[in-house]
């Protein structure tokens, strides 16, 4: 993630101005719950009067968020020695698949299939969609992604960073979708790059699967007779 | 109608093809000429270098994949014949650029749109880098032969619906449009040529060249990447290679020395300046890597009153140059239209939002004509483009900001697209833009289009065409090439790709790489060979 941020700080605009005030994230994380949703970057999508700090302490911030998360994710790490282990399957991991398990019905909200099997076998065929489109990318882009979902599967910057309350498994598609549009609009280049690319994982996963050529009209290639 | 796979004939037939990633040990390879890429420019060399009478290996870090692969589907396609499965960068992510990495590189999933290089981009190449032997009367008997061996001709069936939208707001609003040429054979008018071409129609590397340099001894090797040159007294005396895994992403665990008179690098302007800089190949003046452009692209979708089905048919006939040829060429940046293909992943990808805004877009897929403006950049001292930069494992990446200068232009751009989309009876115009919710008129889309934030990812900019970084000049303070593409400070390393041009062309680059290359190629096979070099096929 660091490598993530500082090349996402290159010629940059705006921020400066946006950032002021010095709470870093690590003190958020002693008080998670006094911050207002949206706050950093929010689901608001307002994104012009957010506090904050600046670009230098962001960056500052950046390196004592990572090294504050190897810790939360050390101590997470033993409870995860009783979990399930995840089905082995291309790009995904322990810590992308339910992250990812919860932003393919957000960005596909009205796209599939309303309820019933039907529906859970569409995520999951998208999830999986998601999975060997992430293990076809470069290995720079396969690092940076997994220190993006390494990042968000840890509760704090769920929270702050992508203003999610509930674990992954049991946000609504309604919190996931304004955290989407948060990162969306951000005036973080950081955070609406990494929209964009869930956005292109998770609409080529969907949109390269011929089950859903019919509700837009496209009939397929043709015959090769 | 079984399609015939010469390909795979030949190579049963005793072509020398190498797949890297089956080797079982390191392995070393002798040759005359060592070529490193098999797209355009590589393709090219291979063939004339290869019928000179020249021992040939053609290294290609991308996989083989002929036309009995080619099955139309995107899926498949973007991760096995694309750079970076189709989703390669630049380095804050605000461009996504469209790159072949196959044998054949880029012209086997390329749109077949062929333009000569635009004489004022060689006029300007003459005054601001003395490139006085590249006019269009000295690049014209190479572009003729290029014609004549890629069968690059103009398309006269009907273009289908998406550029016949184009050819219509040009008609509404008086501005000119004019029809491609194209280098296909037979051409079935399927529309899939950006997945690689089922029926061998396009005239492409992986169908021409490199076949006819295989069939005249040529060895091709595939799934192997050129890591380094080895230098010594301003020669280098072999590339020293890495096979990769079969999917192509990480190193498998076998090396290839490749030792060589001669060495042509054609890697594209990402690959061959890359492989440059991992080499440290001398660069006195810091121009390696420099100056590399992109033709940023801005698209508008519009949705139409009647079917479009873009997805079918010739995916590029029909064209505009009237914002190239009515402004300065150093002056606020111009723009060429053309259309896209319409296929579900690249549409659904490139389209802004997500939810049911998304879903209802898609919906119209089938009425939904798109036009792209490709932007003319490297003209101007505002638009430097950008430099190529290795990352820490050693793969490059290309740092490109997009400066004011070029934000003006792709607002310009957009309000242009606009209003053709309205006169060609565009009912609703959405910009590719994270806010802009569509425009029912032109009235609207102007208000609309003046409040669209000119920021990275807000405003989707994409490319196709990668050039430069290793720009040609008369003179070494200027361009680390001479307009014979050699190199510089090194005696034998021939650079043979579009990062050879020290601007952006201002029109589809595939044939001026062709041009350029067989002529460069022709004098090195004169060089090595003592020998009239052979005219190609």
């Amino acid at each position: 993630m660091r490598e993530l941020l500082d090349s996402r700080f290159r010629g940059n605009d705006g921020l400066d101005s946006r950032f002021r005030g010095n709470d870093g994230l690590d003190s958020r994380f002693r008080t998670p719950g006094v911050l207002p949703q949206g706050s950093f970057a929010g689901p608001s999508g307002r994104g012009n009067d957010e506090p904050m700090i600046t670009r230098r302490q962001f960056i500052k911030t950046g390196l004592i968020g990572g090294a504050a998360l190897t810790a939360v994710g050390l101590f997470y790490s033993r409870g995860l020695k009783e979990a399930p282990v995840a089905a082995v399957s291309p790009g995904l991991t322990l810590e992308n698949r339910p992250i990812i398990a919860a932003i393919v019905p957000a960005i596909l909200a009205g796209a599939l299939p309303e309820s019933g099997e039907a529906r859970s076998k569409a995520i999951a065929q998208t999830v999986d969609g998601v999975g060997i489109a992430i293990a076809g990318l470069s290995a720079a882009s396969q690092k940076e992604l997994a220190e993006l979902f390494t990042l968000l599967s840890v509760a704090p910057a769920r929270m702050l960073l992508a203003g999610v309350w509930p674990r992954w498994e049991e946000a609504t598609p309604a919190e996931v979708a304004a955290f989407l549009q948060g990162w969306r609009m951000s005036r973080l280049e950081l955070l609406r790059s990494a929209y964009a690319a869930l956005h292109d994982l998770v609409l080529g996963a969907w949109y390269g699967n011929p089950d859903t050529w019919d509700a837009i009209g496209y009939p397929g290639p043709p015959e090769m007779l | 109608m079984t399609i015939r796979d010469r390909f795979l004939e030949g190579i049963n037939g005793g072509w020398q093809v190498i797949d890297a990633a089956k080797l079982v040990a390191d392995r070393a390879l002798e040759a005359d000429v060592a070529i490193v890429g098999s797209g355009a420019g590589g393709g090219i060399a291979a063939e004339i270098l290869s019928r000179a009478g020249l021992k040939v290996v053609l290294i290609e870090e991308g996989p083989l994949k002929t036309s009995s692969d080619f099955k139309m589907l995107e899926a498949d396609a973007y991760p096995q014949l694309y750079q970076e499965s189709a989703a390669r960068k630049t380095k804050d992510k605000a461009i996504n650029i469209l790159q072949g990495r196959t044998v054949g590189g880029s012209t086997t999933v390329n749109w077949t749109s062929c333009f000569r290089t635009p004489t004022t981009t060689l006029a300007h190449w003459q005054r601001e880098f003395g490139l006085k032997d590249l006019t269009a009367e000295n690049l014209s008997p190479w572009f003729d032969a290029v014609d004549r061996r890629l069968n690059i001709r103009y398309w006269d069936l009907s273009p289908n619906a998406n550029n016949d939208a184009l050819r219509q707001a040009g008609r509404a609003l008086g501005i000119p449009v004019a029809s491609m040429r194209r280098n296909v054979k037979d051409c079935w008018n399927l529309g899939y040529c950006g997945v690689g071409c089922p029926t061998n129609a396009k005239q492409s590397m992986l169908v021409t060249t490199i076949p006819a340099a295989l069939a005249a001894g040529a060895i091709l090797v595939y799934h192997l990447r050129a890591e380094r040159l080895v230098l010594a007294n301003g020669r280098a005396e072999a590339l020293d290679c890495t096979a990769m895994t079969p999917a192509g992403i990480h190193p498998a665990a076998y090396r290839v020395k490749v030792r060589a008179k001669h060495f042509v690098l054609a890697g594209g302007a990402i690959g061959t300046p890359g492989l440059l800089l991992r080499s440290d190949a001398p660069d006195p003046h810091k121009l390696l890597g420099k100056r590399t452009f992109l033709h940023p692209t801005t698209v508008a979708a519009a949705l139409m009153p009647h079917a479009i089905n873009g997805y079918a048919g010739a995916p590029q006939t029909i064209y505009s140059d009237q914002f190239l040829d009515n402004v300065p060429v150093s002056g606020p940046i111009g723009f060429k239209l053309e259309v896209p293909p319409m296929h579900p992943v690249l549409f659904g990808t490139t389209l802004q939002g997500f939810g049911e805004v998304h879903k209802n877009l898609m919906s119209e897929f089938a009425n939904t004509h798109a036009l792209l403006a490709l932007l003319r950049d490297g003209f101007h001292p505002d638009s430097p483009g950008g430099s190529v930069q290795l990352r820490d494992d050693g793969t490059p990446v290309l740092d490109y900001p997009i400066t004011d200068f070029v934000w003006q232009g792709v607002k310009r751009s957009w309000l242009v697209m606009a209003e053709m989309q309205f006169a060609a009876g565009a009912k609703r115009v959405y910009i590719v833009h994270e806010q802009c919710n569509g425009y029912a008129t032109m009235d609207e889309a102007r208000a609309g289009i003046e409040t669209l934030p000119l920021k990275n990812q807000l405003a989707r900019v994409v490319s196709a065409h990668v050039m430069g970084g290793c720009g040609m000049a008369a003179d070494e303070k200027r361009g680390v090439t001479d307009t014979w593409g050699r190199y510089r400070q090194l005696d034998n390393v021939t650079v043979c790709d579009g990062s050879l041009f020290p601007t952006s062309i201002g029109a589809n680059p595939q044939q001026s790489i062709y041009g350029l290359a067989a002529r460069n190629a022709s004098r090195l096979a004169e060089e090595l060979t003592r020998q009239p070099a052979p005219a190609l096929a």
